[in-house]
């Protein structure tokens, strides 16, 4: 594996899917914040969740890179569309089962079951996200699609 | 609407926006119905509300989300939502309706949850309150204009809006409707004094640096209003889907004053920078150069006409009022470089220009024949602003040019018991609320005994109402609230009434940040 181009690329590409975020929010097309939804399960504090979330969600960008640069290298070709299409299916799993996972694992975001409580007022992300607005889907799904383009199109193969 | 302390907001994720409302059956029973009907583009656009379980209803508006919930089940059709309930002694209802617009929003727990935001909003209001340094008389009517002061501010930048709603009219079928959800600089030397005067720096400072901040991009030239992120207010427009207060329509939305030139705003802007100055406030270098501009702009355009500080549509005069201000403007300017306030300056071009505005105004602002300072140069009509000459020490209050023109204004303006208008108009409109504030601090200051001043505020208090806020006008013969409300000018000529008498009686300098040897007063020079 090509550990300085998983590096570099991983790093590019997740700044360009979290920039996509940002720009879909101010553009008002989705109030979905990852960085702040991460960062609000380590701490309350609003400005420092955003903070925190930002660093975790290039973490986890550099981990997810490594899972696309694996089936690149698993399957010796990389290719922009090659790249584009594992980041469809990324973000596909990001709406389907990311979400429907989310109100369990974070320690303060409201349950659909159960409603808010004291500690639990986060507003959950509901079916494809779309609590948070009609638009977010397409927005996930165009923001991953970015992330997986790039990665496609510039990573090179360990010969 | 519940607040919490930062402390308290960086420990628990507490709603953005969120209105709160707590119903409790005190003794027997109470049928209660609530319809919630929400509107969006001023009320020309249904609102489609969902039921989203227990998570309560969920409407989505351009962008942002609200949320509905409640202790007791609400119905909801396509637009409306709505519950019938029966409460009995001790039973209580909760409803809380949150907004967010940048992220997912955070929801209003109910129960035990939401009182305790209430009780820790009610002890954050009441610390907020304990920390004002009055205790002067009237001392709960200065306090609820404070707080009625800090619930016009919006919190992130500091600007204060002049009233939170618009087209209220100012007389019923005059179509004398406008829209004064924005800041005006006008308010600013005012509004500083009130808040630093009170003990609330914080607030000034804040205010102050929005000032500084929305000036910024439009300096030297200054606007006469900005929204509360520094922007020009958007142009005024008529929504004619709406009848109106007491079907007095125009409903409008913008400001056509915005364009005007209203040169007074530079004398009261330099006057709240001033203010802070007289308190050890230093400012840095950018800031000395844009006063200096501001007074550049001043020295070289005062003697233009403009609309004034009552915005009338009828085009430029060469009001008193604005020469008045402009005067302020390189008094304190002066004042400020001889104190080394503003460095590497040289006050000499202002001080001359401000010779040149007092003896514009001594000569022909004054009328011999009305014994009176005019509301125009070479005019013959009063104008209740004139009062204010004394305020930014153009001529003391007990002058004699001072004491005719106060006679001149009681005898032509007076609306009722200590009541003003601010000029004649055919048919009159309301009594002006800070006008008559303006009459108890210009007695205050001289122009009369501490007993007149003091009778004089204690009348215009009985026209607030049961919660004591005031509107922009009084009507004098039903003492009903005219205009926009709640108006945070009149709450701020009620602050500094209250002030200026209480300096009164303690004998305390009033005009600290005007030096004696700024520019000579007129009134050692005319008699």
């Amino acid at each position: 594996m090509n550990w300085a181009s998983w590096l570099f690329w991983g790093f590019v590409a997740t700044l360009v899917l979290t920039t996509a975020l940002e720009a879909s929010q101010g553009l008002r097309l989705t109030r979905m914040n990852l960085p702040y939804m991460l960062g609000t399960m380590l701490t309350p504090d609003r400005d420092k969740a955003r903070l925190y979330g930002f660093l975790v969600h290039l973490l986890g960008g550099w981990v997810f890179a490594l899972i696309y640069v694996g089936a690149f290298e698993f399957s010796g070709r990389v290719s922009w569309w090659r790249g584009g299409l594992i980041g469809v299916l990324h973000g596909l799993f990001v709406l389907v089962v990311g979400v429907s996972l989310l109100p369990g694992l974070h320690p303060r975001m409201a349950s659909e079951h159960h409603g808010p409580s004291a500690n639990r007022g986060l507003e959950p992300p509901g079916f494809f996200a779309l609590n948070y607005g009609f638009q977010t889907p397409l927005s996930i799904l165009l923001s991953h699609l970015l992330f997986g383009i790039i990665l496609g199109a510039f990573y090179t193969l360990k010969v | 609407m519940p607040v919490a302390s930062e402390a308290a907001k960086r420990a628990a994720l507490v709603p953005d926006h969120e209105l709160l409302r707590l119903v409790e059956c005190t003794a027997g029973e109470v049928r209660l119905q609530l319809v919630f009907q929400p509107r969006a583009a001023y009320g020309a656009a249904p609102v489609r509300v969902r039921p989203r379980g227990r998570l309560g209803l969920r409407m989505e508006v351009g962008g942002g989300v609200y949320w509905l919930r409640g202790t007791h089940d609400l119905d909801c059709a396509e637009d409306r939502a709505w519950s019938d309930l029966n409460l009995r002694d001790g039973q209580s209802a909760q409803f809380s309706l949150t907004y967010s617009s940048d992220a997912p929003a955070v929801l209003g727990c109910l129960g035990e949850a939401a009182r305790a935001r209430l009780a820790e909003s009610r002890r954050w209001w009441c610390d907020w309150a304990d920390r004002a340094t009055y205790d002067g008389p009237h001392c709960a009517a200065v306090r609820r204009s404070a707080l009625a002061l800090k619930l016009l501010t919006y919190a992130p930048s500091g600007a204060m809006v002049a009233a939170p709603t618009t087209s209220l009219p100012e007389r019923v079928g005059a179509g004398l409707n406008w829209d004064y959800r924005y800041c005006w600089l006008r308010d600013a030397s005012f509004t500083v004094r009130a808040l630093a005067g009170l003990g609330y720096w914080e607030e000034a400072e804040a205010f102050l640096n929005w000032l500084l901040f929305a000036t910024w991009l439009t300096q030297p030239e200054l606007r006469v209003m900005y929204t509360v992120f520094g922007e020009t207010p958007p142009p005024e427009r008529t929504l004619s889907h709406l009848r109106g207060f007491r079907d007095s329509p125009p409903v409008r939305i913008g400001n056509g004053a915005r364009g005007q030139l209203q040169l007074d705003v530079y004398g009261e802007v330099i006057d709240a920078v001033a203010q802070f100055a007289s308190h050890g406030r230093r400012f840095d270098r950018p800031t000395q150069r844009v006063l200096l501009r501001f007074g550049e702009y001043v020295r070289t355009h005062w003697h233009l006409p403009d609309e004034g500080l009552w915005e009338p549509r009828s085009g430029p005069r060469p009001h008193t009022h604005s020469r008045l201000l402009c005067w302020t403007a390189l008094d304190r300017l002066c004042t400020m470089i001889d104190q080394g306030v503003i460095e590497r300056a040289v006050a000499a071009p202002f001080h001359a220009a401000a010779e040149a505005i007092r003896h514009d105004i001594v000569t022909n602002a004054w009328n011999a024949r009305l014994e009176s300072y005019t509301s125009v140069l070479g005019g013959d009509t009063l104008d209740a602003s004139l009062l204010l000459m004394s305020w930014y020490g153009f001529e003391t209050a007990d002058s004699p040019r001072m004491r005719a023109t106060h006679a001149a204004i009681a005898r032509d303006l007076r609306a009722g018991p200590a009541l003003l208008y601010r000029y004649r108009r055919d048919p009159p409109e309301g009594a002006f609320g800070i006008c008559g504030f303006w009459e108890v601090e210009y007695l205050a200051r001289g122009g009369g005994s501490v007993e007149q001043a003091a009778t004089a505020l204690e009348q215009l208090l009985s026209h607030m109402n049961d919660v004591g806020l005031m509107a922009e006008e009084t009507d004098p013969d039903t003492g009903a609230a005219l205009g926009n409300f709640p108006q945070a000018f009149t709450h701020v000529g009620l602050i500094n009434a209250a002030l200026s008498l209480q300096a009164r009686r303690q004998g305390a300098p009033t005009l600290v940040h005007r030096a004696a040897s700024a520019v000579p007063n007129p009134s050692r020079s005319h008699p």
